[in-house]
């Protein structure tokens, strides 16, 4: 980020000119504090990934090889693969604004619905796949209806959703798990993101490799798109996005829509990652998405932050849980480390808020 | 949710009234863990065998404490002659019971012990100890010499460390033959065999994390105690992401049908099922023996609750470790 002092210079213009990320631009040169807090607030993934780097290092100082090898690397990934997924859904309804409680839920009935449909029914996988993500979408577009058109708060109407789609996952599955055999022999589709490439001791499962590739590809729409922009908008100020043209309620239903048929596509990644299909699976993902999206830097206030940030911040989770527990440490070291995470993010967006306002 | 108790309370001790006829109360964890379901067939069965008329409650999820309060709340006022309760919070729901007791309910804690054990008339139980016991010996027979040098990962319920989660751990490793340091406690033991404990929330997931976690700290693991039967579904398929699957020996309790099928399968080299649909028969007739004459439950000699039970399902019989296979197993699954 460079930064100029000269009079003449007209900072709106060099803001257009610059890459749209640049969600604003500061007057500089005042001193070290003011860089990084420039720095900082036209690259809200900056914190997580400082964060994400200097608890990688510290872990392979500590702990050696067994934790700094492409291996455990890699075995983060796979860990947080579905969070991860589910947090780019999760991202997405934050910028508006708002919160989806109901992603985990979402997530497990669309797996059990793949899952039953293919063995209650007999239909083919591909098609018992597709059914799910229609639940999926299907959940998420009733979520959108009632936040944008019935205007009721996103954080009842998920809360809502969350209680009648596990409660449908329980009923309609009988809290039957198929068992992986089962699944491989009969369904091997759904456990497609089982799949694993090998590249020395890296182990990529087609889990994490869809993760990344999601997490990219929101990048881009977000940062690229006329969608991506009117969704920032909306999470910033819905009326005068509204007063500037944009499609307020389409545009929120959308994005719940798109929430839910990624929650599915967490459901899919589920089942390749414990083999089996199982109701009670994935329980707290709404919350462990929640904490990838705030250790991440992204504003439950909406309308700030980058879905990359809810990337890394997924990571910090996992790279902490690996590592806390390759040195032996109580399990409950992790809660309070992530405990801590999530009020240091929380303090530092408003930091940055207060500085820039 | 209280309100909804209350009026459900309302509407039962309406419909009591009139009738004279026997009742009682099933409260469970949860209603959607097969456990509990098959616990509700079985007493409900029973119920409608002997002529009581019963009604189940649940909490919504594991651990849901307030709504078994209210479900001890509903019985008294509906004036059940006894209840069956799976504690989720097995200290606190003391004050609850006690209530019940006084107002001359029957109350029997079923699989899940109060604390202390006595603040129920009776419990019916399995041997939790005896449980991980059996898979213990059978591992450490089944490895024989080689049981010396295993490397042995431990995937346990929670880190608050329930008794259920304690005494399967501990007796698992007393039959596998290691010192257990203090009994009421995992993790505290000191021989170099064991790896590492994890806990795995007793599902697929968190087995998977677990096991993944273990192996990172050694790849050489090669006996896996497994709290439940998702848990050890989930290790399997760590192990098989590591290509370890045919040199791990996974062990494991519950004997659910899922769990079973994966001995058969080889999954699961051994697992101690216990009878949850015994359990609820037994309390509902010990209920219709109370409300008959008064007569109260004992338990089993030398033991502090009733055992209903507990049997090692293998196809690979152990010397010196009874155990019933995976056939009969099958007979005998739950969910």
């Amino acid at each position: 980020m460079t930064e100029t002092t000269g009079p003449s210079r007209d900072d709106y213009e060099s803001g257009l000119e610059g890459s749209s990320t640049d969600v604003a631009s500061f007057e500089g040169g005042r001193g070290p504090l003011y860089r990084i807090h420039g720095f900082l607030h036209s690259t809200p993934s900056a914190v997580p990934l400082i964060v994400l780097v200097a608890s990688v290092l510290t872990f392979g100082l500590l702990v050696g090889e067994r934790f700094f090898s492409p291996f455990a690397l890699t075995l983060v990934l796979q860990q947080v693969a579905v969070i991860g997924i589910v947090g780019s859904a999760q991202t997405l309804v934050i910028l508006t604004a708002g919160i989806d409680l109901s992603v985990g839920a979402i997530m497990v009935l669309s797996s059990v619905v793949m899952g039953q449909f293919a063995f209650r029914y007999g239909l083919p996988p591909e098609i018992a796949v597709l059914c799910g993500f229609a639940v999926g979408a299907l959940c998420g577009f009733i979520n959108g209806v009632l936040v944008a058109i019935m205007r009721l708060p996103p954080f009842i109407v998920t809360l809502g959703m969350w209680q009648i789609v596990l409660a449908a996952n329980f009923l309609y599955s009988a809290n039957e798990t198929i068992r992986s055999q089962e699944i491989a022999e009969q369904a091997p589709l759904l456990q497609f993101f089982g799949e694993r490439i090998e590249i020395g001791g890296a182990v990529f499962t087609y889990g994490a490799i869809a993760m990344v590739l999601l997490v990219l590809g929101l990048h881009y729409v977000l940062t690229q798109t006329a969608w991506g922009r009117h969704v920032y908008a909306i999470g910033d100020d819905p009326d005068a996005a509204e007063l500037s043209g944009v499609r307020v309620k389409h545009t929120l239903i959308s994005v719940y829509v798109l929430s839910g048929l990624i929650c599915a596509l967490a459901g899919w990644v589920l089942v390749g990652r414990i083999g089996s299909v199982s109701p009670t699976a994935g329980q707290f993902a709404n919350i462990e998405s929640i904490t990838a999206v705030v250790i991440g830097g992204i504003s439950l206030f909406g309308g700030r932050g980058s879905i990359l940030g809810m990337l890394f911040g997924g990571l910090i989770v996992g790279v902490f849980s690996l590592g806390l527990r390759l040195m032996g440490t109580d399990p409950q070291w992790t809660y309070l480390m992530i405990g801590v995470l999530i009020i240091a993010a929380v303090a530092v967006d408003q930091w940055i808020r207060k500085v820039s306002s | 949710m209280k309100a909804f108790g209350i009026a459900a309370g309302l509407v039962l001790s309406f419909g009591a009234t009139g009738a004279l006829a026997q009742s009682a109360c099933l409260i469970t964890k949860t209603d959607t863990n097969p456990f509990f379901v098959k616990m509700k067939e079985g007493a409900e069965a029973k119920a409608a065998e002997l002529g009581i008329t019963l009604n189940s409650y649940a909490g919504r999820i594991d651990g849901d404490h307030e709504s078994q309060v209210a479900a001890i709340e509903t019985c008294i006022a509906a004036g059940a002659d006894g209840i069956l309760i799976t504690a989720s919070d097995t200290a606190a729901i003391v004050p609850a019971v006690q209530q019940a007791r006084d107002a001359g309910i029957l109350v029997i804690a079923l699989d899940t012990p109060l604390e202390p054990i006595d603040a129920a008339d009776a419990t019916f139980a399995t041997d939790n100890f005896l449980a991980g016991e059996l898979i213990g010996q059978w591992a450490a027979a089944t490895l024989g010499d080689e049981a010396a040098n295993a490397k042995i990962a431990m995937l346990d319920l929670a880190v608050s460390q329930p008794s259920v989660g304690v005494l399967r751990d501990q007796g698992f490793l007393q039959g596998f033959g290691i010192d257990l340091g203090d009994p009421n406690r995992w993790g505290d033991e000191t021989d170099p065999r064991i790896v590492g404990n994890e806990v795995t929330a007793g599902n697929e997931e968190g087995g998977r994390t677990a096991m993944e976690n273990l192996l990172t700290q050694d790849p050489e693991i090669n006996v896996v105690y497994t709290i439940n039967e998702p848990a050890a579904a989930g290790a399997y398929e760590a192990l098989r992401a590591f290509g370890r699957q045919d040199d791990v020996l996974i062990v494991s309790v519950d004997g659910g049908c899922p769990g079973v099928q994966n001995v058969a399968d080889g999954v699961i080299g051994a697992t101690s099922q216990q009878y949850p649909l015994l359990m609820a028969s037994l309390g509902i007739e010990a209920i219709a023996a109370y409300a008959a004459d008064g007569t109260l439950p004992e338990n089993t000699p030398g033991k502090e609750f009733f055992d209903t039970g507990v049997a090692l399902v293998t196809d690979q019989p152990a010397d010196g470790v009874e155990s019933i296979s995976v056939e009969e197993g099958m007979d005998l699954c739950w969910g």
